[in-house]
């Protein structure tokens, strides 16, 4: 675990006057409840009850170990101990064990001073600064972010910093935008604070629309302090008395987290007029999405907030000299933002001394699919994607064998396995063709097919473009229907030349970076998949088995053993056979949908 | 859609509610799109009565607030089920087999995505990515998610909300 960590803890401990013997603390994120988090939660409230033990039921965010959900905490004198995949069944042991007890149960730990599990290397072997607070604190308790050191940063700038020199700080430390573009958030800062104007604005991007990436969520639900602290900075650095957040309509939680936060914070003094007995005036405001991709690009961002369809403008005039309803504008992304209190606090310096030459500090990744630990890595920059893959997150699932990793959401690209040596950081992904985007990996192993996966991201790009540039809105729209004809098994002989003369074409005459972008997957794939696409034009087969047109089902004879099951769950009755002989599929009448291969209790059907 | 002249407005009881929306948001700059998701969040859709009452009041073109609605994927200009489940196909879920769980659910309930039950329970939609990737293949049923799904599962919590 990172020193961060351990400091915060250290300062945990100090906090609280009433301290009961012992803390039993729940991850309640939105993945934490999905998994099942508050039936765990009842039970715990009633087997305490029950057994009359006096402990303290706690909650706290996300601490990234999703694949371990539901996580429960257990804190008594000997140290925190963690379990994982807590149901409430599990629950009277834990209480009457761990707690009656003191013999905390020693198969369920995930984590624990002194105990070596599976999941110890999946903290050890990451660098927290944006996740330092995340499942560590409750996010809905001000305390508990003052107590390890929050807002200090914030006061400590209002009373000894000049704004200029905050925007040094934040240049010197190397910090660029986590929102995908990468750009230097100190010389945007700069930017805004030069920019004529009576009043600037400062806007948090919490829109998060690539699929596969949740880090932000996390930290809205898991630390929103540590953004709204991230903001107050800015917005006294650049000149600003106003903040928006844009969140995500699909983040309820993440919005009530943010609305608790944000009236505590002005409780406290810290938001609103004369911030902490200084001239200093700020305040945010909260602004839900209403799904719309394209809304995470800020000049679209930007009319979205002003109440109008959410469609990019061109650049310049950059936000930062006019944004939101014509005034200078900074618009930094939610991780961009959470690192800027620690930057404060622990000097430039050491910020820059983490990472590469170009690219400093952290960057969290949100590693899915068929990965066997997945869930959030925070791992300096310049980290081997293999040390994530495998390091870190120990390899694919199911001991399959890895085939791709897309990274970068619907702009990224799709990178083989020779590829895993490479370091990330943005100039190494730029150079291989994906990008690092919001910082979304999406492992595939052999049952992902790479042209239906381009397939998949055109479909969802060519959806969210907003129409407002022909090369996007066609250009993606003739692009899908190609990608279509080759999953089909109807290719025309031109198909594959057109698409990628109109990937490109589409890449570079685009108004705004959706329609930029858009071409990645695509390019990416023919670059390192090409062979896919040969097997499905030459041989018209998917050898993944996922093109539904170009594979059929059969049973194998030697493995069928004639139940019959299959015949019953097939639709269309294309499946014959005795009781008890071999059954045969009827290649002319089958609609290959699959169903007796899902029910077949002796694995005896499968794709060819 | 009528003409935006009507002085439909307050008179109408059916529209109380949305007068107390639109009083909150009278002075905020850029109240157009809380006041629809509010609306919304009131009515259950958006009816061609309310977007018309939205119009006169707040002096938007009816063009206007129709444009925005339809721009935005969370606005509903028809009835929908009690019960909206979204299935999430973003990258991570759909890898997972999204597709499985749609068609299982779709088989259940005997609808297509984007359609509706005929007894007004249930409205299947398919969305882009629910921030749960972690515990892909992913769904929403109003605001709760479920994760690690199967077809068998999925069709089992559906059956809880019948
Ligand atoms: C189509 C599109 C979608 C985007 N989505 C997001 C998003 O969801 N979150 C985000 O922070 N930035 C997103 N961006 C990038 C923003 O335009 C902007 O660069 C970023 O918020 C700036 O913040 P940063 O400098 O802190 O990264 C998107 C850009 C494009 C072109
Ligand atoms: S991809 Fe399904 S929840 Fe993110």
């Amino acid at each position: 675990m990172s020193k961060n960590v351990k400091k915060q803890e250290a300062g945990n401990q100090g906090h609280g006057t009433r301290k009961p013997s012992a803390q039993i603390i729940i991850g309640l994120g939105t993945c934490g409840i999905a998994a099942g988090a508050w039936d765990v939660w009842t039970a715990f409230e009633k087997e305490l009850k029950k057994r009359k033990v006096k402990a303290e039921l706690k909650q706290t965010g996300c601490i990234g170990l999703c694949y371990r959900e539901v996580l429960v905490d257990v804190v008594t004198p000997r140290g925190k101990i963690a379990y994982g995949n807590v149901t409430p069944a599990m629950v009277s042991r834990i209480v009457s064990s761990h707690l009656i007890a003191d013999k905390p149960i020693e198969d369920w730990i995930v984590l624990g001073d002194g105990y070596e599990t599976s999941d110890t290397d999946f903290l050890a072997r990451q660098y927290r600064i944006v996740l330092r607070n995340c499942g560590q604190i409750d996010p809905e308790v001000i305390e508990e972010y003052l107590a390890t050191g929050g807002y200090k940063a914030l006061e400590k700038v209002l009373r000894e910093v000049p704004p200029e020199e905050v925007i040094s700080i934040i240049k010197q430390s190397g910090l660029r935008g986590r929102g995908g573009a990468g750009f230097p958030t100190g010389r945007k800062w700069e930017f805004t604070r030069r920019a004529q104007g009576d009043k600037k604005y400062i806007v948090c991007n919490a829109d998060e629309g690539d699929p596969g990436a949740f880090m932000d969520r996390s930290v809205l639900e898991g630390d929103p302090h540590s953004v709204l602290e991230g903001m107050l900075i800015a917005g006294y650095a650049i000149g600003a008395d106003e903040g928006y957040i844009y969140v995500r309509a699909e983040y309820p939680l993440a919005v009530k987290r943010l609305r608790i936060a944000i009236s505590q914070a002005r409780e406290k003094g810290f938001l609103g007029k004369s911030v902490m007995d200084t001239p200093f005036s700020f305040d945010i405001k909260i602004k839900e999405g209403a799904g719309a991709f394209v809304c995470g690009e800020e000049t679209a961002l930007i009319a979205s907030i002003e109440g109008r369809r959410g469609m990019p403008r061109l650049r310049p005039p950059y936000p930062a000299t006019s944004g939101l309803w014509g005034k200078p504008t900074c618009i930094n992304n939610v991780e961009t933002l959470a690192n800027v209190a620690w930057i404060v606090s622990n000097g430039a310096a050491e910020f820059a001394a983490i990472g590469t030459e170009k690219s400093k500090g952290t960057k969290i990744f949100a590693v899915t699919g068929k990965v066997k630990n997945s869930g959030l890595v925070e791992v300096p920059m310049g980290t081997a994607l293999r040390e994530v893959i495998f390091g870190i997150c120990g390899g694919i699932k199911d001991d399959g064998e890895f085939k791709a990793v897309q990274i970068g959401g619907p702009s990224g690209g799709c990178l083989p396995a020779e590829l895993l040596d490479i370091t990330i950081d943005y100039e190494s992904l730029t150079a291989t063709g994906a990008i690092m985007g919001s910082g979304g990996m999406v492992v595939a192993d052999q049952s992902t097919c790479m042209v239906d996966l381009a397939r998949f991201f055109l479909d969802f790009t060519q959806n969210e473009s907003c129409g407002k540039c022909v090369p996007c809105r066609l250009g993606t729209k003739r692009m899908l229907e190609m990608l279509t004809r080759i999953t089909r098994g109807r290719t025309r002989d031109d198909d594959l030349e057109l698409l990628e003369t109109l990937a490109r074409d589409v890449k570079v005459a685009s108004l705004c970076g959706l329609g930029q972008t858009a071409p990645n997957p695509v390019l990416t794939t023919l670059k390192y998949f090409g062979h896919e696409y040969d097997v499905h034009i030459k041989e018209r087969r998917c050898r993944a088995g996922v093109c539904t047109e170009l594979v059929t089902y059969a049973i194998k004879d030697n493995l069928c053993k004639g139940c019959g099951v299959c015949v019953k769950h097939c639709p269309v009755d294309a499946i014959s056979g005795a009781r008890k002989e071999v059954h045969h599929i009827d290649e002319s009448k089958c609609v290959k949908c699959g169903l007796c291969m899902e029910h077949c209790p002796f694995d005896a059907i499968n794709k060819v | 859609m009528g003409c935006i002249c009507g002085a439909r407005g307050r008179e109408n009881p059916h529209l109380s509610r949305l007068g107390e929306i639109l009083d909150k948001h009278r002075n905020d700059a850029g109240f157009l799109i809380p006041v629809l998701q509010e609306a919304q969040d009131a009515y259950g859709y958006l009816s061609e009565d309310v977007l018309e009452a939205i119009s006169t009041e707040m002096s938007v073109p009816l063009s206007q607030i129709y444009g925005v609605t339809t721009f935005y994927s969370q606005f509903r200009l028809h009835p929908h089920g009690r019960e909206i489940i979204k299935v999430c196909h973003g990258t991570a879920c759909y890898v997972s087999g999204a597709e499985g769980i749609t068609k299982g659910i779709a088989e259940e309930l005997g609808i297509k995505v984007g359609e509706t039950t005929k007894d007004r329970l249930f409205t299947l939609e398919s969305v882009a990515c629910l921030g749960c990737c972690s515990l892909a293949p992913v769904m929403m049923i109003n605001k709760e998610t479920y994760g690690r799904l199967t077809s068998d599962i999925a069709r089992g919590v559906i059956k809880k909300y019948e």
